[in-house]
C-alpha cells in the first residue's frame, strides 16, 4: 500500500509470481503457467496500461490516498480474524495423494467433457468483453453518431 | 496445522489486503488491484482443495475459469474507466457519482 501507484502495481507484480509459485509447490503446473501468462502478461499490463494513461501529471493530480483507513482496516482484520479462526477449527478432510505428474492432459480432458458449457460460455463472455471494451475505449463517437 | 491450513491462512491474508484496498484506495485502479488479489485468494484455495481433497482436478478447472473472468472484468472495467477520465477528468471512485440519485 505504498502512496505511488506505481510501486503498487510492481509489488502486485511479485504478488502474482508469489502465488504461480504456491501453484508450483500445489503440484500445478498448468495453472502457474497460465497465472503468470495471463495475470503477469495481460492483466498486469493492462493495469499499467491504464495507469500511464490516467496519470498526466500537469493535467490532473491523480489521487493516491486512502479514507476510511480505520474502518477499512477494522473490517478487513475482522474478516481476516473469521476466516482464520473456521479454517484453524474446522477438521478439513485431507487426502494425502501422490502428486501428479502431469495435470495439462487431464485438465484438458476435463475442459473436453464435464466442463464443456462453461468452456463455450466462458468463450463467448471473452468475446462479448473484448467487443465491450474496445467499443467503450474508442474516443469521441460514444453514441455511434456523433462524431 | 497440516499443509493445507497454511494455504488457506495465506489465502485468507491475501484476502483481507485486497478488501482493506478495496476498501481504502480512491483511485479506481487501485480498486482494481484489490479486486485482482481477492481473485487471486480465491484461485489458491480452489487449488489447495483441489490437492488436499479427494476430487481430481475440478478445482483447477475452476481456477481457470476465474482467470478467465478475472482477464473480461478488468479489460472493461479499464474501458470505463478510461472513459470516465475523458468525461469527468478524473478516476477517483468517489467524484464519479452522476448515476446517483
Amino acid at each position: 500500500m505504498s502512496r505511488s501507484l506505481t510501486h503498487s502495481v510492481f509489488a502486485l507484480l511479485f504478488t502474482f509470481f508469489g502465488v504461480a509459485g504456491l501453484y508450483v509447490f500445489l503440484s500445478a503446473d498448468f495453472l502457474a503457467g497460465v497465472q503468470l501468462l495471463i495475470y503477469v502478461g495481460g492483466i498486469l499490463v493492462l493495469l499499467l496500461f491504464g495507469l500511464m494513461l490516467t496519470n498526466r501529471i500537469t493535467t490532473v493530480k491523480i489521487s493516491q490516498g486512502r479514507v476510511n483507513r480505520f474502518v477499512g482496516g477494522l473490517a478487513s482484520l475482522g474478516i481476516f480474524l473469521i476466516i482464520g479462526y473456521v479454517m484453524l477449527t474446522s477438521h478439513w478432510n485431507v487426502v494425502n495423494k501422490p502428486p501428479a505428474e502431469d495435470t495439462i492432459e487431464a485438465i484438458g480432458t476435463a475442459l473436453m467433457t464435464n466442463w464443456l458449457l462453461p468452456f463455450e460460455v466462458a468463450s463467448l463472455l471473452l468475446l462479448a468483453a473484448l467487443m465491450g471494451a474496445a467499443m467503450m475505449a474508442r474516443r469521441g463517437d460514444m453514441g455511434g453518431e456523433s462524431e | 496445522m497440516n499443509h493445507l491450513e497454511v494455504y488457506l491462512i495465506i489465502g485468507a491474508i491475501l484476502f483481507s489486503l485486497g478488501l482493506f484496498a478495496v476498501i481504502t484506495r480512491r483511485n479506481a485502479i487501485a480498486v482494481l488491484m484489490g479486486i485482482e488479489l481477492i481473485l487471486n485468494s480465491a484461485n489458491l484455495n480452489f487449488v489447495a482443495f483441489a490437492k488436499y481433497s479427494s476430487v481430481n482436478l475440478d478445482g483447477h478447472v475452476f481456477a481457470i475459469f476465474v482467470i478467465i473472468m478475472a482477464a473480461a472484468e478488468v479489460a472493461v472495467a479499464l474501458a470505463i474507466v478510461l472513459n470516465i477520465y475523458n468525461n469527468l477528468n478524473t478516476i477517483n471512485v468517489d467524484d464519479a457519482s452522476t448515476l446517483r440519485g
